[in-house]
């Protein structure tokens, strides 16, 4: 699209845009010079600090964490699809005494902030009897967390199908629930794909937070790495686990785009993500 | 319910800073946000490579690990303010990135032809998104952007976590002094959460649909 905001350039306009080239190398370049120069002086780049790294103990400890950040997504992704999917047709119920109740439930948990939910979670359950490890207090909250907005994901995929959809399986003679399961929801799916891997990344991002109730995943190990080692390894380290984190979730992306532009041409554009929550 | 009454001053101090956070860190984001927005269609290759590295390594990162920069490596290298500043930093830092996607889609958003028909009266690049493609994505581009407010808002709970005493941490703290009434304690607490983020989603769902029809 940003294509058509200007001409294909001629001379003048090839002359500008290389000044402007230079002018915007000139002002990056010396914003990250200065930066750059701010970390040296302060022994940011010694080669000892980022030797770090290279040990089998730290690895190991990354490695772990790792492992731990994917448990805990792993188990809160399934159930929160599952009850997403649940609450979606809940909503989509023409029975107002089920509907009006999923919806209200939906927007109160889309309202809360995640860490006051595990905080909930993790203090308010072992008060009610119910012993609950970190673990499965953060898989809790992100679960209902997670499940309401995926349940708003699923609901535009199957309201932003055609009418005549519904109305040719009406015409056929398929009850209600046979159109939601034969005709709509198959076909929803595909629509709503990268919108649901973009809240999935979301999701993972958001088991650091697990770090708050002392689940020991990945940002927590890392923390109690900085703790032992001292704090001039916490530049080394905290990058090393912003490297696994963004590649981790940059692979997702990908997945969610390449899906976009496979599911787009056999199946109609994808529904936008319904609440923009991937900031939260 | 003795407890929130008790320290309904905290409570309410903890909402003050609560929004003095929020709203600091949404119009420095918004501000930067649309600034890599800008660089993002821009003519210039280096701008725009820049935005995008910026977006897609932003967006992927935790917002709890960017606090983790803000909050433990900036005073590495000596630069020491307080906590409330590093919360801003990291929270500014985080949602420039969302602001700025949401900016570029209603650039996207607006039709092709007006583009087009900008460029055929002789405008610049500059002048065709001043005078006609940034006005008409305004309108497409709040609802997204009340969406991030939104986000931004609940996302400001995990300064709690770094030291800033807002209505999380409030509700923390006196849950921690009254282990007997976490649940209305915490209950008090994400109802002050909720007297935002439930009209603010609805003005942004209203919006929505004003758009939608208009369009």
């Amino acid at each position: 699209m940003s294509v058509t905001l200007y001409d294909t350039v001629g001379p003048r306009g090839r002359r500008r845009i290389a000044v402007g080239s230079a002018i915007g190398i000139l002002v990056i370049a010396a914003l990250l010079g200065v930066a750059a120069t701010r970390l040296a002086s302060r022994g940011a780049f010694g080669a000892e600090q980022w030797r770090v790294l290279t040990q089998a103990d730290v690895q190991r400890l990354i490695g772990r964490g790792l492992l731990a950040t994917l448990r805990a997504a792993g188990i809160a992704m399934a159930f929160s699809i599952v009850l997403g999917a649940l609450l979606a047709v809940g909503r989509l119920s023409r029975r107002a005494w089920v509907s009006k109740p999923v919806g209200a439930w939906v927007q109160l948990f889309r309202g809360l902030p995640l860490l006051l939910m595990i905080l909930f979670a993790f203090l308010v359950l072992p008060q009610l009897g119910i012993p609950v490890s970190s673990l499965w207090a953060l898989v809790l909250a992100l679960t209902v967390y997670n499940s309401a907005v995926i349940g708003e994901i699923f609901r535009a995929g199957i309201l932003s199908l055609p009418r005549g959809q519904t109305e040719a399986a009406y015409a056929i003679g398929l009850r209600r629930g046979q159109t939601l399961r034969i005709v709509l929801i198959p076909q929803a799916v595909r629509r709503m794909l990268p919108a649901l891997i973009s809240q999935l990344v979301t999701l993972l991002k958001d088991t650091s937070l697990g770090f708050v109730i002392g689940y020991a995943e990945l940002l927590r190990v890392g923390r109690g790495a900085v703790e032992f080692l001292g704090g001039r390894y916490s530049i080394p380290i905290y990058t090393a686990i912003a490297v696994v984190y963004i590649a981790v979730n940059a692979t997702l992306s990908y997945t969610a785009r390449w899906l976009d532009r496979f599911t787009r041409r056999r199946y109609g554009r994808a529904v936008q993500h319904p609440l923009a929550d991937e900031a939260a | 319910m003795d407890a929130i009454l008790d320290n309904l001053d905290l409570y309410r101090q903890g909402f003050l800073t609560t929004l003095t956070l929020a709203a600091l860190s949404a119009v420095l984001a918004l501000l930067l946000g649309t600034l890599l927005a800008a660089m993002r269609v821009s003519p210039v290759l280096p701008l725009r490579a820049a935005g995008t590295a910026y977006v897609e390594i932003v967006r992927n990162t935790p917002l709890t690990v960017v606090f983790f920069f803000s909050v433990f490596v900036l005073p590495q290298i000596d630069i020491t303010l307080s906590f409330f500043v590093f919360a801003v930093i990291a929270l500014t830092v985080y949602h420039a990135a969302f602001f700025c996607e949401a900016v570029r889609s209603g650039i996207n958003s607006v039709a092709a032809g007006q583009a087009e028909a900008a460029r055929s009266i002789g405008l610049t690049f500059g002048q065709s998104l001043r005078l006609v493609i940034l006005p008409q994505a305004f309108r497409t581009v709040i609802p997204p952007i009340i969406n991030v407010v939104i986000a931004l808002i609940k996302n400001t709970s995990i300064a709690a976590a770094f030291g800033v005493l807002e209505e999380t941490g409030v509700g923390e703290q006196v849950a921690n002094a009254n282990s007997d009434q976490v649940i209305p304690v915490l209950l008090g607490v994400a109802l002050c959460y909720l007297v935002i983020t439930l009209p603010a989603g609805w003005l942004a769902g209203a919006l929505e649909r004003r758009v939608a029809f208009s369009a």
